[in-house]
């Protein structure tokens, strides 16, 4: 549980934190609440060459609803968007998401963007994200981009954000419609084993733990689109899936709960 | 002797007191292995199997030798001679029984999947970690033995010397004909399977080591992070060959056990090799995962257990055969911990016939040992299930073939059929106590109404009666038992010129706040305040003897013991009174820490008086030695037989397989209760532990061997979230084996929760066909038999 060495710098700016990872290349990683990131350093599975630290940039970290969307930045806390009145008046589904986040003392540290950036598809927040329909801005050498939430993700622990890349701000619209969050986990602490996030009465639906990203269930949203029961709709939660095999559930109990859990998760939305 | 209330008149013994230990722990005062500063230490790294069985062919270090920071990087070979003994094994349960050469780093070839192979030696342990990755071993690859039942084949022998994969058999069958003609006589004759997976036991603080020497006097100082620093000593000096006088061993803040640190570890032994041959500390710390794979690991058991039955029920023989996993090798006390259960399979029932027998064997997985309930929780649950299956057979509640078949009250002291005699036990009126608790009525018809509406969420009500053997142990029956040790405890107490006092106790708490109740103890008996009594443990030089905590035995034979001296040296102290008083001792009464003369209440003297005179020596008594202080060394007439019954209520959702435990009550009887909030303690992470196994908790390996369980994402410690509030209460039937009427109860939570959640869970799905559910009774495992019923039953 000792990682191997590592070279150190603190960003005291967005634009720092971009310059010093273009000057480290590939090697480099990241370091926001490190609640991803350290444990894998610890195992030695990651081995980064220079860890450029952005936990302290002013001006990454808040919540903001302006109009019709809310604004997040990069570095705001799982904890912090648990307790936020604004959030939970403007998109109580996120909060409570970010509630479901490991325990209290990863909430604490563990933020947003880092949770998005590191693409686990066993992560809660990216499948909030994917159906709410919400855009990442990643910000780089050439300036800032958005991205869809949907465009996002390519591959287990792998998305599209470039290794100049810093996510500074993550967007989702103001919803207030019918929403669930069914996470499935035998621990309180623990990844979903699957999750389903329902958004907007079935508008948006998304799977965690289903695949090697986190992904929407584009059947069940057409179904519900075209008007099916919920029953109905939640058949197809598990089509197109490839869900994995580990201590706790093969793919064919995942597919299983995936459409278990869909329809519950509907019921409770409304749809 | 025949204890029938509580001896103590002080009202300090059976106060709920906060313990003396938590601001120091809570507040990081208190130091743990790895908080100990050792200056000029060096570090050690372990390089460990990969495989689970593999010769090794070759090991390069010239890579790990050039990394910054190694001093030196060592083989098995290298460290051949550093070892006057291979690792020990205390308990040869039989004269024949199979006993590899264990050395603490393996020689030719790794039989686990953690073995060490090589140790690096670095100047921190930054450098130690980095020269890991230079150790370059050429491994072949063998066919590795993961399951029992391939072990008992010999298909693959893992210790070539020992020509079989089979450690021992042993049995234990006081009349074979009796057992075969009560099961032709039955007219139920049940037959059921359980298996016990392996268990980390997932002590709080990993393990870790420093030891020191002193290279020109030849004394070594180990710090270890264990349970038994007395056993260690004489154990480490025949393994190294160290004279024992040289050897001081220091139990620092130890954080929790199990059982896991119960041992006699590699890693300390080779510290303290390193150490003489380096001449400087040197010191390990186990970090988590490593801990997973090189920590002993607990059950691992298949168990056959056999009931015959009247047509009432009422039993007539019981019938357990064992095949037990010892891991690779056989650890310290790893052969005896079915033998610890042995004698409990027919429960807390009142059967005349019995037969026991368990198979130890080999495989390439990690040693198992001693973990909480070592024997007990194995023997209980196979009890347990069974009779609730005998329930069904006879067609009765499981509460009524319980109450059927308890022994009865008048028959205590109890000869049971496997040679043992239970002390004192009053079954009955703990499992009418948990019914009253739990709504057992209520519940029941909640259960039909259900049913009855088709819900897919399941009740399930269980229930688990228990008795078990524990205050390890009389040393004759030990020995009876092949035991390498004995079972004594032995305790001093002082009274300090300032009428403070020190008990030195052979003791090792590590979490339990021997503490807190040792002082207890001794301040209720001497009229003074608890705070004014310090404990003193866990370093073998300011407490030379003991056999420290394991077993549940830290009270009833070290707390007897303290107790014993302490009735010393009131004794000592009525002596010197009475000769200050010029009065006859028999007519000096002691209460409230004075001594006065029965009928002159103005004739009296304080305590601190007379233990300032016996400091002073000015007039003492002719002949009397100076000082108020006793040492007793104590060994138990009998094993203590704590008992109870606990009753889980669970909830099983049909479509997701998912269990929940909603509702637990435990009724126990561990005699006069010291520190009943101590006992609530002990019962809630006990009995939370034992549900662990019921729900969560397993060591899975793959077909090669491979841990699947090697970190705490993957190996489902329950945590706060997953636990209830639990109703507990208690009933009191003192142990006349001791003095304070005490039994043990660090363990009782353990050995009966298993079976009251596993009994509920197959209550909740016995209308669907369902009997059994493999532990842990995870949402897939229960989800599959719940398909698969269904598939039957359309």
């Amino acid at each position: 549980m000792i990682p191997a060495a590592v070279d150190y710098v603190r960003a005291d700016s967005a634009e720092a934190a971009i310059a010093a990872l273009a000057e480290a290349g590939d090697e480099a990683k990241l370091l926001a609440g490190g609640q991803s990131l350290v444990p894998l350093m610890r195992l030695r599975l990651a081995t980064p060459s220079v860890l450029v630290d952005i936990g302290r940039l002013d001006g990454l970290a808040g919540i903001s609803v302006d109009g019709d969307t809310v604004g997040i930045g990069a570095l705001t806390t799982h904890s912090a968007l648990e307790h936020s009145a604004d959030l939970a008046a403007a998109c109580p589904l996120l909060a409570h998401v970010a509630a479901q986040v490991g325990d209290p003392a990863v909430r604490h540290r563990g933020t947003l963007g880092g949770s998005l950036a590191h693409a686990d598809p066993a992560s809660d927040l990216p499948a909030a994200v994917l159906a709410l329909g919400g855009t990442l801005v990643a910000t780089g050498p050439g300036g800032s981009r958005e991205i869809a939430a949907t465009d996002f993700f390519t591959g287990f622990l792998e998305s599209v954000l470039g290794p100049d890349e810093l996510l500074t701000e993550v967007r989702v619209p103001v919803s207030t419609g019918g929403w669930c969050y069914q996470k499935f986990n035998r621990r309180a602490q623990d990844w979903a084993i699957v999750g389903v996030v329902v958004a907007e009465g079935g508008a948006g639906v998304a799977l965690v733990n289903m695949g090697s990203t986190p992904m929407r269930a584009a059947g069940v949203e057409a179904a519900v689109a075209a008007g099916a029961s919920a029953g109905d709709a939640a058949s197809a939660a598990a089509d197109g899936t490839e869900p994995p095999t580990d201590n706790n559930a093969d793919g064919d109990y995942r597919a299983h709960l995936a459409r278990v859990l869909t329809e519950r998760a509907l019921v409770a939305a409304g749809a | 002797m025949t204890v029938t209330e509580s001896p103590f008149i002080g009202g300090i013994v059976g106060e709920s007191r906060l313990r003396h230990e938590d601001p120091a722990l809570l507040t990081g005062e208190s130091k743990f292995i790895d908080d100990l500063q050792i200056p000029g230490a060096l570090w050690v790294a372990c390089v460990r199997s990969p495989h689970a069985h593999a010769r090794i062919t070759g090991i390069d270090t010239s890579a790990a030798l050039a990394t910054d920071g190694v001093v030196a990087v060592y083989t098995g070979d290298d460290l051949a001679d550093a070892w006057a003994a291979p690792l020990p094994c205390a308990w040869p349960v039989t004269d024949d029984m199979k006993n590899p050469a264990h050395h603490p780093v393996a020689q030719g070839k790794a039989n686990y999947a953690g073995d060490i192979v090589a140790v690096v030696v670095a100047e921190s342990r930054y450098a130690a970690a980095d020269g890991l990755e230079g150790v370059v071993v050429d491994y072949e690859p063998l066919d590795a033995v993961v399951t029992m039942e391939d072990a008992e084949t010999d298909r693959v022998v893992i210790h070539e010397d020992c020509g079989t994969n089979v450690s021992y058999v042993w049995p234990l069958v006081p009349d074979p004909e009796a057992v075969e003609a009560a099961f032709a006589d039955a007219t139920h004759h049940i037959t059921e399977t359980f298996v016990h997976q392996r268990l980390i036991p997932t002590a709080m603080e990993p393990r870790g080591v420093v030891a020191v020497p002193a290279p020109h006097n030849g004394d070594m100082t180990l710090y270890s992070s264990t349970q038994i620093p007395h056993v260690l000593k004489v154990m480490a000096a025949l393994t190294l060959g160290i004279p024992e006088q040289k050897l001081r061993v220091i139990a620092p803040s130890v954080g929790g056990g199990f059982g896991c640190k119960l041992n006699v570890y590699a890693e300390e032994i080779i510290c303290m090799a390193l150490a003489q041959r380096h001449g400087v500390p040197v010191r390990w710390t186990e970090g988590r995962t490593e801990a997973a794979v090189s920590t002993i690991q607990g059950r691992a058991q298949r168990q056959t257990i056999e009931l015959a039955s009247d047509a009432d029920g009422k039993l007539t023989a019981v019938r357990a055969t064992l095949l037990a996993d010892m891991g690779a090798y056989l650890q310290l006390v790893a052969p005896g911990v079915p033998l610890l259960g042995a004698f409990l399979y027919h429960g807390l029932y009142d059967v005349p016939v019995y037969s026991f027998t368990c198979k130890g064997v080999f495989t390439n997985l990690t040693p198992t040992d001693a973990y909480r309930g070592a024997g007990r929780p194995e023997a209980t649950y196979a009890i347990e299930r069974a009779m609730d299956a005998l329930a069904v057979a006879v067609g009765v509640g499981p509460d009524e073939i319980r109450s059927r078949n308890f022994i009865p009250t008048e028959k205590f002291p109890y000869d049971s059929p496997a040679g043992l005699t239970f002390d004192s036990g009053n079954y009955q009126p703990t499992l009418d106590r948990a019914k009253e608790l739990i709504d057992w009525d209520g519940r029941r018809a909640e259960q039909a109404e259900r049913r009855a509406a088709g819900s897919t969420t399941h009740l399930g009500i269980g229930i688990s009666s228990y008795v078990e053997m524990c205050g390890l142990a009389p040393s004759r029956t030990l020995a009876a038992l092949n035991y390498g040790a004995g079972g004594w405890e032995s305790a001093t107490v002082r009274i300090l010129p300032t009428c403070k006092v020190q008990v030195v106790t052979g003791t090792t708490p590590h979490g339990q706040g021997h503490e807190t109740c040792w002082s207890m103890i001794v301040a209720d008996q001497l009229g003074i305040d608890p705070d004014d009594v310090e404990v003193l443990h866990s370093d073998t030089a300011i407490s030379p003897l003991g056999m420290d905590t394991y077993g549940s035995r830290s009270l009833a034979v070290g707390g007897t013991a303290i107790w014993m001296a302490t009735e010393q040296v009131i004794d000592k102290a009525r002596a010197i009174a009475a000769h200050m008083l010029e009065a006859n001792a028999d007519d000096l009464e002691f209460a409230g820490g004075t001594f006065s003369v029965k009928g002159s209440p103005d004739k009296e003297v304080p305590l601190a008086g007379v233990a300032f005179g016996a400091f002073t020596a000015h007039d003492l008594p002719d002949g009397m030695e100076p000082n108020l202080q006793a040492q007793v060394t104590f060994d138990p007439s009998n094993f203590v037989f704590p008992f109870g019954t606990h009753i889980a209520v669970v909830e099983v959702d049909e479509a997701t397989g998912a269990v929940e435990l909603i509702d637990y009550a435990a009724v126990d009887d561990c005699g006069n209760q010291i520190n009943p909030l101590i006992v609530e303690g002990q019962l809630h992470g006990g009995i939370v532990q034992g549900v662990a196994q019921a729900l969560w908790e397993d060591a899975a390996y793959d077909a090669d061997g491979q841990c699947r369980a090697a970190n705490l994402a993957d190996y489902l410690v329950p945590s706060a979230a997953e636990c209830i509030d639990m109703k507990l209460d208690h009933t009191v039937t003192p142990s006349p084996s001791n003095p304070m009427g005490v039994k043990g109860i660090g363990e009782a939570g353990t050995i009966a929760s298993t079976p009251a959640v596993m009994n509920a869970v197959v209550d909740a799905l016995r209308p669907m066909g369902i009997t059994d559910i493999t532990m842990p009774a995870s949402p897939m495992t229960v989800r599959r038999a719940i398909e698969a019923a269904q598939g039957d039953s359309a």
